[in-house]
């Protein structure tokens, strides 16, 4: 079990998502960054769909009340377990009594904590993703106690694990064309590809909006189907970027389509923080 | 409405996309209605069949289908080809039943939080909104927004009625609500900018059910007026487990 001491800005337990209630309007839910998620439990030798904790910006305070080891990948949020600095990307031990803490967030956004064997909070619909009105726990709270299973495999050592950390650094966002892009013009597209987007203040786990808006003509469509990743444009010339959260249909414009490591990446991305759009070619 | 196989319905000129790098977008002519209707949800059905060992999420929504793949797509040609091929060879699918769900609403005023705004508005007594509003059987298109929230279609002209330009931070789960052409009834507490003229003490979303919304596309919905106290009634029941939505299989 794990205690709460402090939940951090916004903490919530999240595996891979929930893929099979899309068509009764369920969001897809899953780790923000999919990618660091996977190589938390890697490290651990967990399976890739184990629950973990998605740590956002400012880090929780976390005793741990039985022996386990752990992991921490993405964003790096300066960890501390009792008063010594541990590192990002490596399996650590932990002894109960133990407390997890974090410092100053030095780059990315959004940090992953796995446990061994994962977190064993409820499954509901096939999932550990916390969501509102679907979990009954819509993030984590202080002096909640976190069910995890005890471990004794101390000594175990994993093969080396490649770990990515240079993402936290890009800027560009690899994208395909969404199905009403060729409704855009040149100036358009010229503005899209040619110019760098802020994240706006309302980014959140449904969605990205970008500061710079795009001078749009296009109408609306008849409500269709959209995708964590998808590009929106509204009637205002606002780009949105569809995240994990995101609802699974809407009626705006979808221009653009992120790859999934680019919908990873954006995860990492705060107010205020610069991407660049790179048009992909779909393999054909 | 029973669906039967019929080769006549594979006529539409289709649009296949590719979106993103696990999913491929099936477009219908861009209108909404119930042929249109009728043949999403039979390629829909052949899909699940044709995917039946294989895993792949299919949605649809009023002239269109997505169907994600669980691996990257590297070759969309062929991918797209096979889809066409489902289409127009018409593998046959078992009869889908429609169902005629009815919904219990509460259309007092205590719930129905705009219906003196629209009633002042329209110049229509209340009871004559009441009245429109419980008359047709409204068709599920896809379900969509939120969880279990039904985009219905068949809502009176004289009740069409714009959203509102503040939306409400929070509007009741439950409740019944006009938005633009639209109506539709909100499965659990959310923001929200249409126009709230009742409330149902059902369940549209119920996370504990092997399936958790009982309603699918093709269906329909029809609501019928109760009182205060057969709210509060059906209400208890449907806390309890006790309460099973009157249905009938649609035939037309």
């Amino acid at each position: 079990m794990i205690k709460v001491l402090h939940s951090g800005f916004y903490s919530i337990i999240q595996d891979l998502g929930r893929k099979d209630f899309q068509h009764l309007g369920v969001p897809i839910s899953g780790a923000m960054d999919i990618d660091a998620a996977k190589m938390a439990n890697a490290i651990l030798g967990n399976d890739s769909n184990f629950a973990v904790l998605e740590i956002t910006m400012i880090g929780p305070k976390l005793e741990f009340n039985c022996d386990t080891a752990i992991a921490l990948t993405g964003a790096n949020l300066s960890p501390i377990l009792n008063n010594t600095n541990i590192n990002n990307n490596a399996l650590i031990n932990v002894s109960k009594g133990d407390i997890l803490s974090f410092g100053k967030p030095i780059h990315g956004f959004r940090a992953y904590l796995a446990v061994s064997g994962g977190f064993q909070t409820d499954v509901i619909l096939y999932s550990r993703s916390m969501y509102q009105g679907i979990t009954i726990a819509a993030s984590i709270k202080n002096a909640d106690e976190l069910s995890i299973q005890s471990n004794n495999h101390k000594t175990k050592t994993y093969a080396y694990v490649k770990i990515r950390t240079d993402y936290l650094h890009e800027k560009s966002i690899l994208v395909f064309k969404g199905p009403e892009y060729e409704l855009l013009n040149d100036e358009q597209t010229n503005n899209l590809f040619n110019n760098e987007f802020t994240i706006s203040k309302d980014n959140n786990r449904m969605a990205y909006q970008l500061d710079e808006l795009i001078a749009n003509n296009l109408s609306d469509i008849i409500t269709s189907l959209v995708l964590p990743g998808t590009v929106q444009l509204t009637p205002l010339g606002k780009l949105i970027v569809l995240m994990r959260d995101s609802q699974t249909t809407g009626g705006y414009p979808r221009i653009l389509q992120l790859s999934e490591t680019s919908i990873n990446l954006l995860a990492q991305k705060k107010v205020g923080d610069k991407i660049r759009f790179v048009l992909m070619d779909y393999p054909s | 409405m029973e669906l039967k196989f019929n080769d006549n319905l594979s006529h539409f000129i289709l649009q296949y996309k590719p979106f993103g790098e696990h999913s491929i977008l099936i477009e219908w002519p861009q209108i909404i209605s119930k042929k249109t209707l009728q043949d999403v949800i039979f390629f829909k059905k052949r899909l699940e069949n044709y995917y039946v060992k294989e895993k792949v999420y299919i949605k649809s929504a009023y002239s269109s289908i997505l169907i994600t793949y669980n691996y990257t797509i590297n070759n969309f040609y062929n991918q797209i080809s096979t889809l066409k091929g489902i289409y127009s060879e018409g593998f046959e699918v078992e009869n889908i039943v429609s169902k005629l769900w009815k919904i219990p609403v509460c259309y007092d005023v205590e719930f129905g939080l705009d219906l003196e705004d629209i009633s002042k508005k329209s110049n229509l007594h209340i009871s004559k909104i009441i009245e429109l509003h419980t008359k047709p059987n409204y068709l599920v298109y896809f379900i969509g927004f939120l969880p279990g929230f039904l985009y219905l279609g068949g809502l009176d002209k004289r009740i069409h009625f714009p959203r509102k330009n503040t939306p409400r931070l929070q509007v009741k789960k439950g409740s019944v609500a006009i938005g633009g052409s639209q109506t539709g009834v909100y499965p659990n507490e959310s923001p929200g900018g249409w126009n709230i003229i009742g409330n149902t003490p059902l369940n549209f979303f119920n996370v504990n059910n092997q399936n958790p919304c009982f309603a699918k596309p093709g269906d329909k919905i029809q609501f019928v007026s109760i009182s205060k106290s057969q709210y509060s009634e059906i209400h208890n029941q449907v806390k309890s487990n006790k309460y099973t939505i009157e249905s009938e299989v649609i035939d037309d």
